[in-house]
């Protein structure tokens, strides 16, 4: 099998059609799919409507509770919905089906059903999308029980992980990054190649200090350690890929051996979900910590417009090597 | 009440007549066992409402899905859920339809197509188009059917599922069982229009009201409407008058109440109203007593059989949360 370079929208969109053709009970709903759009503007589901007809590629009324609610209703009737809610901003419409019915069915329910379905929705600050289009809410998600919560990085991620999102019998977040879904990267041929939910990648091997970070950011993380080997700094950066469950044992392992931790979120760092990382290493390998870890994220306040508060605003590779810096020295 | 030119009728009406009695007696004796204590939350009695899922039950098959609201264990008795089973839920026992982990408000049966009681209003609804979804696209010969109540057709996402199942001729029966009260607040208080059939038909979707209390009433309109959603006419809207005698729930003292209404109602509570046709149709009254007297001697049996069964394990806790992901045995992850 070979590799082909394409974005992300279409590695996604060539996993979810290769699971359709696999499995007839995988189907997908949201707004737009089967206009000459296809998705969010920007191809996620582009001629899908031809091969799959209008019974599986369902193009749906702004409806969130619904798109959200019928998910789940048609996950426990023996299919295997993907919904599409756009933007986890719009997503906040449909919380209440996400988090009261799919994350709880199976415990409330005592076992009696599966909820196994993906969510689509799109995190992120996309240039100038300010409050209400660039929030990135991952963290909501992690703190609930019964939720898989997924975060692809690179092309290849994003279609593995999608795979391995629908074959899951959970319900599964997938968060991915508005800015990456024109980003091009290497994507496998092999409809058999998934992305295994809970494992980490090491997107670069070193030695002084562990860089934890997932969806976007870890490609700026990537960056960083790029420009750091400079200043002869070695960063090991991982990609988390999945944030529930995460991989302890990839990052416990990498922190052993360079003893400094930095968490690089592009989510308002508190509360985030890299305190949960920092406080998870802090109380498990404080005696291998060489200093204190540290975590870079947003700051609490909503997403600004205006180009010079929205820089203010953002995580940067360039702050991700200062607070490197910082930590090294 | 209307009666059915059917030779078997009074048959079917007898049947259905246990049905209704058997919820009575588990809403009581559920009553008895909460205000002994034995019940560790709170429970929703279906008291004076229990011919409509009695009725609209007896038109649907066990392959036919029914999804409920937080008022559910009539639903679910009406379904075919094992009353014993869902005591030992009501108590947090060993055997309980949930395993213990989901009390009253999570009763659910999908062995029957009993799809779950649930807390929060109106997502029944719309997990309930995306069952008939389900049943479409595995091309299966079924329905859904949605149990809701008055206050919920305040609820966004009633409109969103109505116009939804419209918009994809599902197959489904929406049920606005209207008890008049919302909590503890007069529905009509709070509600602007004509009512749940203008809303309805404000779809395009053809909707039906009838007393709810008239247990042969509301099967004739059932029987109908199910007939026609099963040969793909889409979905349909039933509207039924009823009145809930008891609490928002058990423990409610229902000071919101003006005197003698509860009483007023009595008269017309569907029971009643059943056993009027049945002695006027030539059923003996001891057949009637005796159908009385058996379901509350089952509902009893199934109150000892639960008080007798063991508490869950606790280490049941971390079990059924996900595949992926799952907590560690006591730990905090």
């Amino acid at each position: 099998m070979t590799n082909n370079k394409m974005t992300h929208a279409s590695a996604v969109r060539e996993g979810l059609a290769e699971e359709m053709r696999r499995d007839p009970l995988v189907w997908a709903l949201g707004e737009d799919l089967s206009t000459a759009h296809g998705g969010t503007s920007a191809d996620q589901y582009r001629g899908l409507i031809d091969e799959f007809g209008e019974k599986r590629i369902v193009n749906t009324p702004i409806s969130e509770n619904t798109i959200m609610g019928a998910a789940v209703g048609a996950a426990v009737a023996g299919t295997r919905p993907v919904a599409d809610l756009r933007m986890a901003d719009f997503a906040m419409c449909a919380v209440d089906e996400l988090v009261n019915q799919a994350a709880k069915i199976r415990y409330m329910f005592g076992g009696q059903a599966r909820v196994p379905l993906v969510v689509r929705q799109a995190i992120g600050v996309r240039k100038g999308g300010a409050a209400q289009h660039s929030q990135s809410t991952e963290a909501w998600y992690i703190h609930t029980p019964g939720l898989v919560v997924v975060a692809p990085a690179t092309a290849a991620d994003a279609k593995g992980l999608m795979k391995s999102a629908i074959r899951a019998d959970d319900p599964v977040v997938y968060m991915e990054h508005k800015d990456l879904w024109m980003a091009e990267g290497e994507v496998s041929e092999d409809p058999e190649e998934l992305v295994e939910i809970g494992k980490a990648s090491i997107m670069k091997s070193g030695s002084d200090l562990t860089l934890v970070s997932w969806s976007k950011m870890a490609l700026l993380s990537l960056e960083a350690a790029k420009i750091l080997e400079v200043d002869n700094i070695s960063v090991e950066v991982i990609n988390l890929r999945s944030l529930w469950p995460w991989d302890k044992d990839l990052v416990y392992k990498s922190v052993s051996k360079t003893g400094r931790l930095l968490v690089a979120q592009e989510s308002v760092q508190v509360a985030g979900f890299g305190a949960e990382i920092s406080a998870d290493v802090t109380e498990n390998l404080n005696d291998q910590l060489k200093t204190h870890v540290r975590r870079i994220g947003a700051p609490r306040t909503p997403v600004p417009y205006a180009e010079t508060m929205e820089n203010e605003y953002r995580v940067t590779t360039e702050r991700i090597i200062e607070k490197v810096k910082e930590l090294m020295s | 009440m209307k009666a059915k030119n059917s030779t078997n009728y009074p048959d079917r009406i007898l049947e259905m007549y246990k049905t209704m009695t058997l919820i009575r007696a588990f809403e009581e004796i559920a009553e008895e066992a909460f205000d002994a204590g034995l019940v560790n939350g709170s429970i929703h009695q279906y008291i004076g409402e229990e011919a409509i899922g009695t009725a609209v039950c007896a038109n649907l098959k066990r392959s036919d899905y029914i999804l409920s609201n937080h008022r559910g264990h009539g639903h679910a008795i009406a379904k075919g859920a094992d009353p014993e089973a869902m005591m030992k839920e009501l108590l947090g026992r060993e055997g309980g339809t949930s395993g213990g982990k989901g009390g009253s408000m999570h009763i659910a049966d999908f062995s029957v197509g009993m799809l779950g009681a649930n807390g929060v209003l109106a997502d029944g609804l719309t997990m309930g188009v995306g069952a008939a979804q389900a049943l479409v696209l595995r091309e299966e010969n079924a329905i859904v059917a949605v149990f809701v109540g008055d206050g919920t057709t305040n609820r966004g996402p009633f409109y969103e599922a109505l116009n939804w199942a419209m918009i994809y001729k599902l197959p489904i029966l929406f049920v606005c069982e209207n008890n008049t009260y919302a909590s503890s607040t007069a529905t009509q208080t709070v509600t602007a229009g004509p009512g749940p059939v203008a809303r309805a038909e404000a779809f395009g979707m053809p909707a039906f009201d009838v007393d709810g209390n008239d247990v042969c009433a509301v099967d004739e309109i059932a029987g109908t409407l199910i007939e026609k959603i099963r040969n793909g006419h889409g979905p349909h809207f039933l509207h039924a008058r009823t009145y809930r005698i008891k609490g928002h729930i058990s423990r409610d003292k229902m000071l919101y109440r003006p005197e003698g209404e509860t009483e007023a109602h009595l008269v017309n509570e569907p029971l009643l109203k059943c056993k009027d046709w049945m002695i006027k149709n030539g059923i003996k009254q001891k057949e009637i007593d005796d159908i009385s007297s058996m379901a509350y001697e089952q509902i009893k049996e199934a109150l000892e059989a639960a008080k007798n069964a063991p508490f869950p394990d606790k280490t049941l806790t971390y079990t059924d949360v996900q595949d992926l992901g799952n907590p560690y045995l006591g730990g905090s992850s």
